[in-house]
């Protein structure tokens, strides 16, 4: 092969300079051929008799392909597996955001039109057709929620900090073992124990709200322990020793050191927790059962909740068929809408009291 | 304040593992003792355990005498957190609490232990503390910023003045300037100086001139091997031990033919 004299354009194996020179494709190139491969694609759908889905299938496969070939004649085979690979991500990123979007979608959709202010006033108490709301249902599901949250935050964050700071040898593993089981607990289960549990103790026919709150604390304890732990294995042990060589105990080091650096990640993990466990339905449909008034009082009689409230509205409509499949519609949508707002706050409090670094 | 510290065939134990064997040694009050050595002779393990920051680690454990005037600190009715409140400790990273301000990190000694002051009081003890580690003039227009703002050189001065807060009888310090450039270094080093008028202090470090600059006495530690114990192979005044040491061993070290 001949010495190039000029600057060489294209990569050589023999002709590198200090740094080697490739061509590339324009920029808009890329996007451009990805698009034409989806026409194709389109056309070529069109062609067996035109669906949405295959259009896109082919669609992607030709334009990833057309970017990939293109790229290989023009760039060379490193960059050509770089698009390659890019295009790939993107996809599986697409396909897994396909779902989210298609349940928001038809969450939201379908939920709207009941999504009014009676609603949120009205309880079920003697309505069998339109109307009505969840104003009970939703009242149920906070003050339950804030009962397991009152249950199990203290012994999760409690076992946490046994399990970082105190816990050493054979207990230890046992606890973490066991809470590892504890996280992958049927949700049933949890609910047929705190119903066996409440009903050795109070009798037959019993269902109280705060039965919900010890089913569902069954399964928020091991997820608050799990991610406390995380959090608290994260404080540097650094700052433990500094509290320790100022003749600090280690219970004061605890609780004035070690949980107000975490307290962001606990927070978080708290809410994230709480986020888990508020659209559980079996476990309250087995203990708490569902009234059509309204009940505030968990150690008294049957309580409404929010995903029970959907699960009846959809499986047993009265006579109005359509205006109890629009109310169960709206009820997911008010649980999705809870969700994300405790995400929300789990974001808040992860920004907000995170210790600062700014001068 | 500054008390002396004798220690007699001390041996310290991580688990079965014997990492320090048959130390004696007699620290002077109101000096500075620089314990020098190889990576891994064990140096820093003694010095946790003059303050019992050593049995932190679990499994750690040590066998003989620290008697700091008069009174044993291994002692069966010893409580190792009275120890500390007299024996205070400065780390080789700085490790400002990083939820506090500067000031509460200087007077984090007393309210961590449920100490009650007055504001006044706090105060003044917050002045002096950062005067005496020579970072008052630097920091006194920001006192409620938090500690991890400031600069690697000040935050170990900050952790010197939270250390110096709780007047302990005892300072030790463990490589304090290695994670330091030169600049601050020097500053730490006077304040070192200055801090010997009422402190006892033990400094660990690998800077054979920093030890001959600021100390007293010298210590060198040795191993004999890798997984043997580490040993005190001498233990005389600085100017003996840089001029003319007793062992072939600590002349090896210190001219730097092994090590």
């Amino acid at each position: 092969m001949s010495i190039d004299t000029q600057p060489a354009p294209q990569p050589t194996t023999r002709d590198r300079g200090p740094v080697a020179v490739h061509r590339r494709l324009p920029k808009f190139a890329p996007p451009g051929l990805f698009l034409a491969g989806v026409a194709l694609g389109a056309a070529l759908s069109a062609l067996t008799g035109f669906s949405i889905a295959t259009a896109i299938v082919y669609g992607v496969v030709l334009g990833t392909l057309a970017v990939y070939i293109a790229s290989r004649s023009v760039e060379g085979r490193r960059k050509a597996t770089d698009r390659l690979v890019t295009s790939l991500v993107t996809t599986a990123f697409a396909i897994a955001m396909v779902p989210l979007v298609s349940l928001i979608y038809t969450v939201l959709d379908k939920g709207l039109p009941r999504f009014d202010s009676a609603f949120f006033t009205n309880s079920m108490f003697r309505v069998v057709g339109e109307g009505g709301g969840a104003y009970h249902a939703i009242l149920g599901t906070v003050i339950i929620t804030l009962l397991t949250t009152l249950i199990s935050v203290p012994i999760g964050l409690m076992t946490a900090i046994y399990l970082v700071e105190y816990g050493t040898g054979r207990l230890k593993q046992a606890i973490t073992f066991f809470v590892d089981v504890m996280t992958g607990i049927p949700s049933i289960v949890a609910g047929l124990f705190a119903f066996a549990l409440f009903t050795l103790l109070f009798g037959n026919d019993v269902r109280l709200g705060v039965m919900g709150a010890v089913a569902l604390s069954v399964l928020m304890i091991p997820v608050v322990v799990r991610s406390c732990e995380e959090v608290l294995k994260l404080v540097p042990n650094e700052l433990r020793e500094a509290s320790y060589a100022l003749g600090v105990s280690k219970w004061r080091t605890v609780v004035k050191v070690v949980l107000p650096t975490a307290i962001a990640g606990l927070g978080t993990g708290i809410t994230l927790s709480v986020a888990r466990v508020i659209g559980e339905t079996a476990p309250l449909l087995v203990t708490v059962g569902l009234i059509t008034g309204t009940n505030l009082n968990p150690f008294d009689g049957r309580m409404a909740t929010l995903p029970v409230f959907a699960f009846y509205q959809l499986t047993q409509p009265g006579t109005a068929t359509q205006a109890f499949i629009d109310r169960a519609w709206t009820a997911a949508l008010v649980l999705i809408i809870l969700v994300m707002a405790l995400n929300v706050v789990a974001r808040l409090i992860s920004r907000f009291f995170a210790p600062k670094t700014s001068r | 304040m500054a008390k002396r510290i004798d220690v007699s065939d001390l041996d310290i134990y991580y688990g079965n593992f014997k990492a320090v064997e048959g130390v004696n040694i007699s620290i002077e009050p109101r000096s500075i003792t620089a314990l020098i050595g190889p990576s891994g002779c064990g140096k820093s393990t003694f010095l946790r355990s003059l303050n019992r920051m050593h049995e932190v680690i679990p499994g750690a454990r040590v066998e003989g005498k620290v008697v700091i005037d008069g009174q044993d600190l291994y002692g069966a009715d010893v409580d190792p957190v009275d120890v500390r409140r007299q024996i205070g400790m400065v780390f080789q990273r700085p490790n400002p609490f990083p939820t506090m301000s500067i000031y509460d990190n200087v007077v984090a000694g007393v309210r961590l232990n449920g100490g009650k002051m007055r504001k006044s009081e706090l105060d003044d003890l917050v002045e002096r503390s950062l005067r005496g580690a020579n970072l008052w003039t630097e920091v006194k227009d920001r006192l409620n910023r938090p500690g991890s703002g400031l600069s690697g050189g000040q935050q170990q001065r900050l952790c010197i003045a939270r250390a110096i807060a709780v007047e302990p009888e005892v300072l030790l310090m463990d490589e304090p300037c290695s994670a330091l450039d030169p600049i601050s270094t020097l500053a730490i080093e006077d304040l070192m100086t200055d801090l010997k008028e009422q402190f006892t202090i033990v400094i660990v470090t690998h800077n054979m001139q920093q030890a001959a600059r600021v100390s007293e006495s010298t210590g060198f530690f040795n191993l004999n091997g890798v997984g043997q114990p580490g040993r005190l192979i001498e233990f005389n005044p600085t100017e003996k031990i840089f001029s003319n040491p007793d062992q072939k061993a600590t002349e090896d070290y210190i001219s730097g033919r092994f090590g």
